[in-house]
């Protein structure tokens, strides 16, 4: 799951290298933390937060099949 | 996004050229050929030759490129899908890209296509960062889209009737704006009732009010 976000949010920057994913493992949940180059930042949020939802949106999928529940968060 | 390129040199530029392509193992409508030095053939070709320089790079093909991006993201989704171009909804603006999954399919639709909808949306980011002119992505899944036009066209119809019947308007579940679409295209010549949309994304819906005579 951590590769998936990390493979998205490499594809999307101009900054690749910048891109770091941390995974936090919940009782429940698995919290993934994406950042990125400060000037990538609106790459990955997107107009209204329309690309980091469509993220969200595939990591949910991918989740779903495993049984785990994913949270991503932009920092 | 590789974007190979290489410099060659040899006697002349076709053979330069030549050299290139094989290298980088793609035909010559695949390459973009920049001549950097045409070079000479010098005195009866061997006293003072130049040798012809040339830089050859992968032109970027956003329809193989697309292709690999869903590819790769289906991989590390752990997903078993294949994607595959429609050739016959494929052009210079567009592609189409039909996914196929023995099992997981569903999920790669989502709830009322959410999440074809996304792969639609990131894999068009993707791509045309790297294009001078927009160009087109659009993702099916064994005809979701059309299955789902089609019941989308018939709520329409539905949903109209009971506004006619009960003399109030009808309001549907929060929808994209290309549902959305599809629902007001199929009422629009509807003398019955009129349709709009009100609300703020993503909870915009379509309202259905009969037309008062």
């Amino acid at each position: 799951m951590k590769e998936l976000v990390e493979f998205i949010a490499k594809s999307i920057v101009d900054e690749p290298e910048a891109v770091h994913v941390n995974q936090v493992e919940g009782e429940k949940s698995i919290i993934l933390e994406l950042s990125v180059a400060d000037n990538d930042m609106g790459k990955v949020i997107g107009k209204r937060g329309r690309i980091a939802n469509a993220i969200r949106t595939v990591v949910k999928a991918a989740a779903t099949k495993e049984g785990k529940k994913v949270i991503v968060d932009i920092q | 996004m590789d974007n190979t390129s290489i410099v060659k040199k040899a006697k002349t530029v076709d053979e330069a050229v030549e050299k290139a392509l094989k290298e980088l193992g793609i035909t010559k409508e695949k390459a973009e050929i920049k001549v950097i030095d045409e070079g000479n053939r010098g005195l009866l070709g061997l006293i003072g030759g130049k040798d012809a320089v040339v830089e050859v790079s992968k032109k970027f093909n956003p329809i193989e490129e697309g292709k690999k991006f869903l590819e790769k993201l289906f991989t590390k989704a752990n997903l078993d899908v294949e994607v595959e171009v429609v050739e016959e909804k494929t052009d210079d603006e567009q592609v189409l890209y039909n996914l196929k999954s023995p099992k997981e399919l569903g999920l790669v639709i989502g709830h009322r296509g959410e999440t074809l909808d996304a792969l639609q949306y990131i894999s068009s980011i993707v791509i045309n960062k790297e294009m001078m002119e927009y160009y087109r992505i659009l993702l099916d899944a064994e005809g979701y889209r059309d299955r789902r036009k089609e019941t989308l066209e018939r709520l329409a119809r539905k949903m109209a009737d009971r506004a006619v019947q009960k003399g109030r308007k009808v309001v549907l579940e929060p929808m994209p704006p290309h549902e959305r679409r599809i629902i007001h295209m199929e009422l629009k010549d509807n003398s019955r009732v009129k349709s709009y949309s009100e609300g703020k994304e993503p909870f915009r819906k379509v309202m259905i009010e009969p037309i008062k005579e």
